[in-house]
């Protein structure tokens, strides 16, 4: 039952709180196209939480607008406005006295969904996301960190919207099971192509998620808007480069793999002591591995384990 | 067989036919405890039943409400809680002395009394329970696009189930406790035959130890049933 997904445009969207000076989003526009994952990032005070909490009216707009294929956020009515959106945040905020079951039934439950839908969706949820089915009758506190977020994206999921915001999702979790669930998620949305809006305060997270990243600075206001590899080959301006940091040419590494790369042929019995990675290892990874093993060469693997041919070091860097 | 009768002078009722471990006033006749279940101990453990029942339902009945004001609209929560601690605080005896005048000798007056005792157990709890929801839970159930009604049944109020029960807990315990000082206004619940035992010229022990050892069953058992009862509605606080 896929939902086609939405496109979702920032018209001027501005945002000020009353009494503060300054706005916290301030003229912001931005095309968000149907099926992509765009990343909001930049300092703390960039506005980045404020922008999308917009979008499902937990912030009102002071002015400008925001529109979802087309139909400014305005014209819907508050809850079914919220409950057409899947919504993802750092704490998860799962219902403590509820079960997994339940919790991923919210939305349909509210939608007036039969018991029997909500149990077959969670069932399939659980799946999604990679949780063993028994989850269904526990109870939140029963759970890792990572569980409980693999839990909150499955109720995010749950019934299938077609624009998810995602606020910092993966923030609260240890850096090895992060990088676990942002692969699951990239994984689940080549599968789902819904629209994301996804904000995280981590260059490194939204280079790996994004198609496109929105970097705001103080002020709400955007600094740029572009594709990772646009992004870390040509920066804006001076706030963009610092925000990157100065390793964005190594950054910028870690958007392409080993297979993207030519290959030189193996030479017989020349393979003894190479470091040997993978082909979906990314160069930066691929790089570091090299300066650590203080070789010059590596032999590149494929899906079999089976040698597929040998990558230099000027290769990688080229 | 008569020399206490003789002995103490007026005829003192609830003895009924004296016997040998009545006549040495021991602390647990059988005899006597068998021969007036049913007109004395009964009748004052069903009235102290009523008396208690009454008073937490109605208690509770008034602090729920207010309580979910105070909640709401926190500038008025110290207004109401203040108010609701002054009642708590009034000596129970001082007050249906003070409430005669206005609602005679009458079970009213001892109901009133401890309604109004419950009520600063009962609000507390309410209020803190429903503060005790995290701000995240509150957020994402907004953000999922319950109405604020929704958040409230669905959300706020299961998850202050285990403070509203230790406030039900406490104030059916006290209020046990207390509504034996009923009868120091009218013959009604087990404070009536402490205080008819206390009357008599030596204590009758008997009767004393029985009326007092029932009100302290009723209090545990009261506490073992909302125990039980407090698990069953908050299965999640039970697992890890």
């Amino acid at each position: 039952m896929p939902t086609e997904a939405a496109e979702l445009v920032f018209d001027e969207a501005t945002k000020v709180y009353p009494g503060r000076d300054g706005a916290a989003v301030d003229h912001l526009s931005l095309t968000v196209p149907a099926g992509e994952i765009c990343v909001l990032v930049g300092p703390s005070g960039g506005g980045k939480t404020t922008a999308l909490k917009l979008v499902n009216r937990l912030i009102e707009l002071t002015s400008g607008d925001i529109r979802i294929d087309d139909r400014s956020i305005r014209d819907h009515d508050l809850t079914e406005l919220r409950r057409s959106i899947g919504y993802v945040i750092q704490q998860v905020g799962l219902f403590p006295h509820m079960t997994i079951e339940a919790n991923i039934g919210t939305v349909p439950k509210l939608l007036g969904r039969p018991r029997s839908w909500i149990k077959e969706r969670s069932a399939e949820l659980l799946d999604l996301v990679g949780l063993d089915p028994s989850y269904a009758k526990r109870f939140p506190a029963q759970l890792s960190g990572g569980e409980r977020q693999r839990v909150g994206l499955a109720r995010g999921l749950a019934a299938n919207p077609s624009l998810m915001l995602m606020d910092e999702p993966f923030g609260a979790i240890d850096p090895i099971v992060r990088a676990r669930l942002q692969d699951e998620f990239l994984r689940l949305q080549e599968e789902l192509r819904k629209t994301v809006v996804f904000v995280t305060h981590d260059i490194d997270e939204a280079i790996k998620v994004g198609d496109r990243i929105a970097i705001l600075r103080q002020g709400g206001r955007l600094a740029q808007y572009d594709t990772p590899q646009r992004i870390l080959d040509a920066p804006a301006d001076e706030f963009v480069a610092d925000f990157v940091g100065r390793d964005r040419a190594l950054k910028a590494l870690s958007l392409r793999t080993l297979g993207e790369l030519e290959l030189a042929p193996l030479e017989a019995g020349a393979l003894d002591g190479l470091p040997q990675l993978p082909a979906d290892t990314n160069l930066r990874d691929a790089l570091a591995v090299l300066v650590g093993a203080r070789r010059d060469t590596l032999v590149v693997l494929g899906a079999d384990a089976s040698p597929l041919g040998v990558v230099r070091r000027a290769d990688l860097i080229g | 067989m008569s020399g206490l009768l003789v002995a103490g002078g007026p005829v003192i009722p609830n003895f009924g036919k004296p016997n040998a471990c009545l006549k040495n006033n021991g602390w647990f006749c059988t005899h006597w405890i068998h021969e007036h279940w049913h007109d004395i101990l009964q009748p004052a453990l069903i009235q102290h039943i009523q008396l208690v029942v009454i008073a937490v339902a109605i208690g509770f009945a008034i602090s729920f409400p207010l309580a979910v004001i105070g909640y709401r609209f926190s500038p008025l929560d110290p207004v109401l809680g203040v108010f609701a601690d002054f009642l708590y605080t009034i000596p129970s005896i001082a007050f249906f002395l003070l409430l005669v005048p206005l609602t005679g000798v009458t079970v009213t007056t001892v109901e009133v009394a401890l309604v109004s005792f419950t009520l600063f157990i009962f609000y507390r709890n309410i209020v803190v329970g429903l503060r005790s929801v995290p701000p995240d839970v509150l957020e994402s159930a907004r953000g999922m696009g319950m109405s604020r009604r929704q958040t409230f049944w669905r959300v706020e109020l299961p998850l202050a189930r285990p403070a509203i029960f230790a406030g039900l807990r406490i104030a059916t315990v006290a209020t046990i406790s207390i509504a034996t000082l009923a009868a120091f206004l009218i013959q009604d619940g087990l404070g009536a035959p402490i205080f008819d035992a206390l009357g008599t010229p030596d204590l009758f022990h008997t009767e004393l130890l029985v009326a007092g050892g029932l009100a302290i069953l009723l209090a545990l058992t009261a506490d073992f049933l909302l125990a039980g009862l407090q698990r069953a509605v908050t299965p999640w606080t039970r697992v890890r």
